[in-house]
């Protein structure tokens, strides 16, 4: 089974303190660490599980700037064979339509059973896997935490409400969105990622993709976003006082404003 | 505005979800002069009970009874609504696992703006629609602005626009089920496996409430799980509750526990200390109860009592079950 | 020497002279024994090298201590007298044993220079040993058979009871014993013109066979021979096969000591840390990966019991006991080895078959196993050598990935900023300032203050304090700021040694960069990882030694205690006791405080002390256990009758303050650092 896994390099949120810049153009960026988002950490495990079990290759794809190779090396020293970047300036800008259209040039370029994404990246969107389905006009299924290989068909678990399971079977070609949990992602140091320094990967443009710049970038963008802002906090608690009987009134209320009753 | 809206009727067990009327205050809060038409797709008898107590709040309902449609499958859900939305239409989920399995290729069939987890709204000018939504796990949020011209699929987060009032669509039901017939797909449903009980993921849960060594005993924890079940939420607790084996390891909130993003955590005799708070993530409502005035809970909480827990537990929880 | 009257060389039975088999024995017991020696030694040739053939002097001293001294032995006071009888009496009676064999067939055989009085006294020496020798059999036979000591049992899960082995080979030394004591009383009681040493195992049988008829005397002396020369050989030959080995070994185990305290080994011996990206596997994967010495530490562990008893980790029922790391590890050796037949391929893995990796990631580190070894086994370089091995296949806790991730990208566990490092100076109050190298400032003293009392709300209280004490006593110091990284100790113990690399890179080059002359830490991991893992760095002192030599000269002087009720215990934290040998600077800092009541924790503290929990990515591991490491140890300091535990390192601090809330006994337990209480008494 040959398997494509799509990633993104992200400000790590676990290691950030994400503020807003001047002005609300973009978050502070000075400070950040990048790390491989961790959903699609998930993603390139389970694809390397699956080929170490049924034979076939691995590849990792990102895109971006010239500094995601770090990321695709990262992947790559988690056991990946194959890496792709996809890099153009004319990309910058793009909405989740635009990221799944250079992908699904990426992809038709290739020769591919299984595509894999995170469920969603730091901007929560949870969108590229299925759109870039849409466009293959390849089955999808998101939040996957299970997927078992039976012949040319996927038995795959979905996560759905209330920690439940989803099971279905799906056909291949597809695009799976994995949701965290489904494995445990091995550890990359420093070392991993210097064993694959010198391996090739190679990188393409849109031209190299075959790829109509039009439809990518700001100027084909159905969605932008306008800002960042921090929504209002207060500095500590308010208080609140009374009898014991005014405080569970007051807090029944305001349990019931902010949604803590189910 | 003279585009359609929808609004996909979440139901589960022959009941409308809630979260239906969340999508109609959303939709009023966007399209305040559109009448928004409701879509419920399923199968039996208890589909048109459902199409008539939406019809109540909607302006109309498309119903869609079939076989095929008995449980969600979106690979299904997704032909059929391109075949039968107009162009333009705006669409309407909630932010769902089945809203997040539908929308993005949905909004691609349709060739349709898609706005993901909206979680608020900041204006509507011409085809242009201002919406909040939220990123680095809630660290920040952003506007976010999309282009109607072509429609456009929205999901919504559940409980970001409180749910409207019910009775005030009176529309009626009209059966499409024919629409639907025929329909296939390469993706199969074949059964839920339920989540084990006591095997909670404390992770995926909205509502909170988390209990720390100021509960004092072991036998105190009953008077947290009553007020969980009243509030309908589920506990989850400090580290020292786990190491006194009170609650399972799953439960711990912190650095060394699980990391949650609930909505609402309440937080009852946590001190607050940095490697607990640290698995608070996504900007939740905190409400903190705590004996100690100087805990340094209260810094990270909204809303704060200082009280003791074995007093105010029993009353909040009498309070909560009669006011529902 | 007087004419023998019958001997074992001149015996003819059924007409055949025994002289042929009592010399065949001996050839065949030699050549079998060699035989498995040659292949006990085959996998010890496959191993990873070490070389450890250096400060021939220091190794000299340790055999004389350690094997022949045998100074550990008594810390377990009976065990440990009863193995010091056995370990003398067997030196006593090899020779004798050895003289023996050659009395088979050689009718008189003296060993050299046994002719005169030497031998005389050495016949009264080797029958008192084997009298003192037989009657410890009797007492360990007792032991080990019926009172049964519980660090002895073997769990369900890992085996079969070790007793029958124990009780076999006592057997055996009795029975060598009892032979050699019935062929010398038969040939006392038959010669008559000399008596065997007052009671003594011979005396009784001289006294047993007098007036026996001269051919029974001589059949005794030659079946007790031939018992004893089969016995013998049987023994010798068993010894390669058990735990036994450690009769032959231990002599090696200890010359081979590790000799560097502090420090774990290289990721490869021979490779220095600019080869390391050349290696092609890191740590332990394979059995052949250990080095040689430690699988002659499996071969030599004689399953006493010593280091399990005193791990911390198996008292509070984590799924490690090191005890087992060498019986398995020896098991799989003889598994793998086999001393007839073929060599064996690998049938399971060693990480995940033969040892659990929540076994290997359940160790602190502390040494408390290794202290207590009597013949100096190590374990925190194999544990560190197969967490490396886990690392380089990504075998990685998942509770473990993040902070090494956020260690890689901020340098420290929770990757908070790195401009926020020296955010603890802002808090140490008015008219002190901290000097910073980020900030261009200069100093003799650098102060690393290493990530947890940097970061950490309530341990940066012991750096506002350390910044106290130091300015009081003079020390003209500065921190590195956002320079300084974490020092890599536990990245580095916990198998993650590219990433420690570059920790030690970062801090030697922004340490040497401020041109500062000595370093002080309040950290012992910082201490011990500045001090031994790293090289090149001026010389680190932890500020308890400060803080003593303050009160010492005189320049920092302690008003008395506001409370003098309180009864103080001093915790001993592994990284400065332990492993570096730290035990009284501490004491001395404590002392100086007038009227202060300190306690000592009878039987675990100093070199015994009990570990806290551990330190570093140890806050972050999530183990399986029953109880907390730091709980047993507030109850140990509740029993000793104090009520304050002054300990002087920020994990040891953070899990005896967690361990109190936990134990509940908040408002009866405190804990405190000594630099806090220091701080508290200073006069300004």
């Amino acid at each position: 089974m040959d398997i494509l896994v799509c990633v993104k390099r992200v400000p790590d949120s676990a290691e950030n303190e994400i503020s807003v810049a001047a002005g609300g153009a973009d978050i502070s960026r000075e400070d950040l660490v990048y790390a491989v988002n961790e959903w699609d950490n998930y993603a390139v495990e389970e694809a390397i599980q699956i080929v170490e079990r049924e034979g076939g290759s691995v590849t990792v794809v990102a895109l971006g700037e010239a500094d995601i190779e770090e990321s695709v090396r990262r992947e790559m020293a988690m056991g990946a064979e194959q890496g792709l970047m996809l890099v153009d300036d004319r990309f910058a800008g793009s909405d989740g339509l635009g990221v799944a259209t250079i992908l699904q040039a990426a992809v038709l370029k290739g020769s591919y059973d299984l595509i894999l994404t995170g469920a969603q990246a730091d901007d929560g969107a949870a969108q590229v896997g299925g759109m870039l389905a849409a466009l293959l006009d390849w089955p999808f299924a998101s939040l996957v935490n299970r997927i078992e290989v039976t012949g040319k068909t996927l038995r795959i678990g979905r996560e759905i409400e209330g920690g439940s399971q989803e099971l279905n079977e799906i056909e291949t070609p597809c695009v799976l969105s994995i949701q965290t949990g489904i494995n445990e992602p091995r550890y990359v140091g420093l070392r991993g990622i210097r064993k694959v320094a010198s391996v090739e990967i190679p990188v393409l443009d849109s031209a190299a993709l075959g790829l109509d710049a039009a439809r990518v970038g700001p100027a084909a963008a159905k969605v932008r976003r306008v800002d960042y802002f921090v929504p209002v906090a207060g500095v500590g608690a308010e208080m609140l006082t009374g009898s014991t009987k005014e405080l569970a009134t007051q807090l029944v209320e305001l349990l019931k404003l902010k949604g803590g009753i189910n | 505005m003279a585009t359609q809206v929808f609004a996909l009727i979440p139901h589960s067990a022959g009941k409308v979800d809630d979260a239906a009327l969340e999508l109609l205050s959303a939709a009023r809060a966007m399209f305040p002069e559109a009448a928004p038409t409701a879509l419920v797709l399923g199968s039996g008898p208890s589909l048109a009970d459902m199409a008539l107590e939406v019809a109540a709040s909607f302006g109309e309902v498309w119903s869609f009874n079939q076989e095929a449609l008995a449980y969600p499958n979106a690979e299904l859900i997704r032909p059929l609504l391109v075949k039968v939305l107009p162009a333009g239409a705006l669409v309407l989920l909630p932010h769902s696992t089945l809203g997040i399995d539908l929308g993005p290729g949905l909004s691609v069939k349709l060739g349709a703006a898609y706005l993901p987890d909206v979680v608020g709204f900041d204006g509507l000018n011409g085809n242009q629609l201002k919406v909040v939504r939220q990123e680095f796990a809630g660290q920040v949020s952003a506007h976010v602005q999309a282009d109607l011209s072509n429609g456009a699929v929205i999901t919504v987060r559940s409980g970001a626009f409180p749910p409207a009032l019910t009775g005030s669509g009176g529309g009626q039901v009209v059966d499409k089920s024919g629409a639907a017939a025929g329909l296939t797909a390469r993706r199969r449903f074949l059964a839920v496996v339920q989540a084990e009980a006591g095997d909670v993921d404390i992770t995926r849960e909205e509502v909170l409430v988390a209990v720390g060594r100021g509960i004092g005993e072991q036998d105190n924890l009953a008077l947290v799980d009553d007020l969980a079940k009243a509030m309908g939420a589920t506990v989850c607790c400090s580290r020292p509750i786990v190491d006194a084996k009170w609650l399972d390891k799953g439960r711990q909130v912190g650095t060394s526990g699980q990391t949650v993003k609930p909505k609402v955590y309440l937080a009852l005799g946590i001190s607050g200390a940095f490697q607990h708070l640290g698995g608070l993530k996504g900007n939740p409502f905190v409400v903190a109860i705590n004996k100690n005035p100087k805990a340094p809970i209260f810094q990270a909480a909204q809303v704060g009592v200082v009280a003791d827990l074995l007093e105010l537990l029993p009353e909040l929880t009498a309070q909560l079950e009669k006011s529902r | 020497m007087a004419l023998i009257p019958f001997s074992p060389a001149q015996a003819v039975v059924v007409g055949l002279p025994l002289r042929w088999l009592f010399l065949l024995i001996p050839v065949a017991g030699v050549a079998c024994f060699t035989w498995m020696l040659a292949r006990r030694v085959a996998p010890l040739l496959k191993a990873a090298p070490d070389p450890r053939c250096d400060h021939l002097g220091e190794r000299t001293l340790l055999v004389l201590k350690v094997w022949l001294a045998q100074w550990r032995h008594p810390r377990y006071l009976m065990a440990g007298v009863l193995h010091i009888v056995l370990f003398l009496g067997f030196l006593v009676l090899g020779l004798r044993s050895f003289q023996l064999i050659f009395l088979g067939f050689m009718e008189t055989f003296t060993l050299p220079g046994f002719g005169g009085p030497l031998g005389v006294a050495y016949t009264i020496a080797k029958d008192y040993a084997a009298t003192a020798v037989f009657l410890s059999v009797v007492v360990l036979a007792y032991r080990r058979g019926i009172v049964r000591p519980a660090r002895y049992s073997v769990p369900a899960k890992l085996g079969q009871d070790h007793t029958g082995e124990a009780l076999l080979v006592l057997g055996l030394i009795a029975t060598l014993l009892l032979s050699e004591s019935a062929f010398e009383g038969s040939l006392l009681a038959a010669g008559s013109h000399e008596t065997a040493t007052p009671f003594t195992l011979a005396w009784a049988c001289q006294y047993l066979f007098a007036g026996l008829p001269l051919p029974v005397l001589a059949r005794i002396n030659l079946t007790s021979y031939a018992i004893h020369d089969l016995s013998f050989f049987y023994f010798l030959c068993l010894l390669p096969m058990g735990k036994h080995f450690h009769v032959l070994t231990s002599l090696f185990n200890v010359a081979f000591m590790r000799l560097k305290p502090g420090t774990v080994k290289p990721v490869r011996h021979g490779v220095d840390d600019q080869g390391l990206d050349e290696l092609q596997s890191f740590g332990v994967k394979h059995l052949e990966d250990f080095t040689w010495k430690h699988l002659l530490d499996f071969y030599s562990c004689a399953d006493c019991g010593r280091c399990s008893d005193r791990c911390p980790a198996n008292h509070v029922k984590r799924p490690l006991s090191p005890r087992f790391i060498s019986i398995k590890g020896r098991d799989l050796t003889y598994q793998r080895y086999p001393l007839f037949g073929a060599d064996q391929a690998e049938a399971e893995p060693l990480m995940g078959g033969i040892f659990s990796e929540e076994e290997i990631w359940s160790c602190t580190t502390c040494g408390a196993c290794e202290e207590e070894c009597p013949i100096g086994i190590e374990y925190i370089d194999k544990i560190v050598d197969l967490r490396r091995g886990m690392v380089d296949e990504g075998m990685v806790p998942q509770s473990l990935q993040k902070p090494l991730s956020a260690l890689e990208k901020r340098g420290n566990p929770w990757g908070k900023l790195e401009k926020k490092r020296a955010d603890w100076a802002a808090g140490v109050g008015e008219g002190f300032a901290v000097k910073l190298a980020e900030k261009g400032d200069t100093a003799d003293t650098l102060y690393f203050v290493d990530s947890m009392t940097s970061y950490d709300d309530r341990m940066q209280k012991i750096a506002q304090a350390t910044a106290r004490i130091l300015t009081r006593a003079e020390v003209d110091f500065m921190a590195l700021g956002k320079d300084e990284k974490d020092s890599g100790h536990e990245v580095r113990r916990y198998g993650e040694e590219m990433l420690f690399q570059s920790l030690k890179e970062q801090n030697t080059e922004a340490i040497l960069e401020s041109q500062a002359k000595r370093i002080v830490t309040s950290d012992p991991h910082a201490y011990n990882a500045l001090k031994n893992d790293y090289a090149g760095l001026p010389p680190v002192v932890h500020v308890s030694e400060v803080i003593a030599a303050g009160v010492t000269t005189g320049k920092l002087r302690l008003n008395p205690l506001a409370d003098p009720s309180r009864t103080y215990t001093y915790h001993d934290p592994c990284y400065l006791g332990r492993h570096n040998g730290m035990y009284d600077a501490p004491r001395v800092a404590i002392d100086a405080i007038p009227g202060i009541k300190r306690v000592e924790m009878t039987g675990s503290c100093r070199d015994r002390a009990f570990c806290c929990g551990g330190g570093g990515l140890g806050l972050f591991y999530e183990p399986e256990e029953e109880q907390r490491m730091g709980v047993v140890r507030v109850n140990q300091a509740r029993a000793a009758g104090a009520s304050v535990i002054v300990t002087a390192c920020p994990f040891c601090l953070t899990n005896m303050e967690d361990a109190i809330k936990v134990a509940g006994l908040e408002g009866q337990m405190e804990a405190i650092d000594l630099c806090e209480l220091v701080d508290g008494q200073l006069q300004h």
